[in-house]
């Protein structure tokens, strides 16, 4: 079989994130490179979304499981703070299927960000952006929780970083 | 490059925010409220993850495991400052502490950005902004609080008067200070605190309390090199408890 980069990549997509089991690693922005070599060995970058976030470990193990099932004996799996995560890097269809899990998908930011942009997070509910930051931690580290004042309804968001 | 000095440098950031995040971990549970309870929890695990960022680097140096490094020392191999070791006290204390702490770790982290050594820019420039969020919840406590009930701005005001000559002691310099300031690996000490100083008397004045005369308070210094208080041997025989067990436990 000849490896090409988008097969792994369309493997890697089986890979979610453990704590929103609707998002896939790459849809969350966190694999950063797949190399394959001309003898067939495959290297795949990732890099974690928060610096302590208990589940990189899960998912960097996740993602050799993926690669083994699909019997590709030679991977290299690193993480490293090489490319940088931030929540930019989430993808359209990423920042959707957040929407409908319930979680706020992170506001887009240019260069800089503000925190301000925390106080009026739109409600993943109703739409609103009446909304109030109640606190910047939440269940999991990149969650922040919030209340809609239109719908009267706490709610989560997935944190811009 | 000095080795020695970025060495010494990796240490102070990672023994900081190690012990820091043990501390802060000390709340889970106990948080007078649950959101507090949740903050505190996560910036334990934000700090432990930071921590753990610098001592992969530190690895790098061939220096032992993070593990070993975290686990196995004793108090006066400890690179962390006074301030981070003292016990929680109530949440007054707690919160002061961590506003006092967290408004420097972000100076040191946009600083530190912008390094020579590539290494641990690439490092900070990912961690300020988790780091961000910490400084976001301590002003925003420190404001609301501090301009509320007679009693809570009693009692941050004796917390932040206990906490400052601690807080002044994260400023202690390096051995190799100006090596590391000639060149570009770090801004130092100096320029760190005159940043500081600036952000958290920002803070300080929308609200009632007032910080204490800086020319009269002497700072606690000791800590980069090993002297620390009472305090940090304990916190480190608890932490390491079930590693000095069984070092090769899976948990």
């Amino acid at each position: 079989m000849n490896l090409t980069k988008e097969h792994i990549l369309t493997l890697l997509e089986e890979v979610k994130d453990p704590e929103i089991p609707v998002l896939s690693l790459v849809d969350l922005g966190v694999i950063t490179g797949v190399d394959i070599s001309e003898e067939g060995h495959v290297t795949v970058n990732m890099t974690p979304t928060f610096a302590g976030c208990p589940a990189m470990d899960y998912m960097k193990k996740d993602v050799e499981r993926t690669l083994e099932k699909h019997g590709i004996g030679k991977y290299t799996v690193n993480m490293s703070f090489d490319k940088p995560w931030d929540s930019n890097k989430l993808s359209e269809r990423g920042r959707q299927h957040l929407k409908e899990f319930g979680l706020a998908p992170p506001p887009k930011y240019d260069l800089i960000l503000d925190l301000d942009i925390l106080e009026h997070v739109r409600c993943p509910y109703c739409d609103s952006e009446d909304t109030s930051l109640r606190t910047p931690f939440g269940p999991t580290l990149c969650r922040s929780m919030h209340y809609c004042n239109n719908c009267r309804q706490m709610f989560e968001q997935f944190k811009p970083l | 490059m000095n080795e020695q000095a970025i060495k010494d440098l990796l240490y102070k950031l990672a023994d900081d925010q190690l012990i820091l995040g043990h501390r802060n971990s000390e709340w889970t549970g106990f948080g007078p409220i649950l959101e507090e309870d949740i903050a505190f929890s996560s910036m334990a695990q934000d700090k432990i993850g930071h921590s753990l960022a610098f001592y992969t680097l530190l690895q790098e140096f061939g220096e032992a495991d993070p593990d070993t490094v975290a686990f196995t020392r004793n108090a006066n191999q400890f690179h962390s400052s006074q301030l981070v070791e003292l016990p929680n006290g109530e949440y007054d204390f707690s919160l002061i502490r961590h506003f006092l702490y967290d408004n420097a770790e972000f100076i040191r982290f946009e600083m530190l950005a912008q390094s020579s050594y590539e290494p641990i820019a690439k490092v900070a420039t990912k961690l300020k902004g988790e780091v961000k969020y910490h400084v976001l919840h301590a002003n925003t406590w420190i404001k609301n609080l501090g301009s509320s009930t007679e009693e809570a701005i009693l009692r941050l005001q004796s917390s932040l008067n206990e906490a400052l000559p601690y807080a002044l002691g994260m400023f202690e310099k390096s051995k190799y200070e100006q090596e590391l300031i000639d060149t570009g690996v770090y801004a130092g000490e100096e320029a760190v605190k005159a940043e500081w100083l600036k952000r958290i008397q920002a803070v300080i004045e929308k609200t009632e309390l007032k910080l204490p005369d800086l020319e009269s308070t002497a700072p606690k210094y000791g800590g980069r090199y090993g002297d620390h208080t009472e305090h940090l041997q304990p916190l480190l025989d608890e932490m390491a408890e079930v590693f000095k067990i069984d070092p090769t436990a899976e948990w």
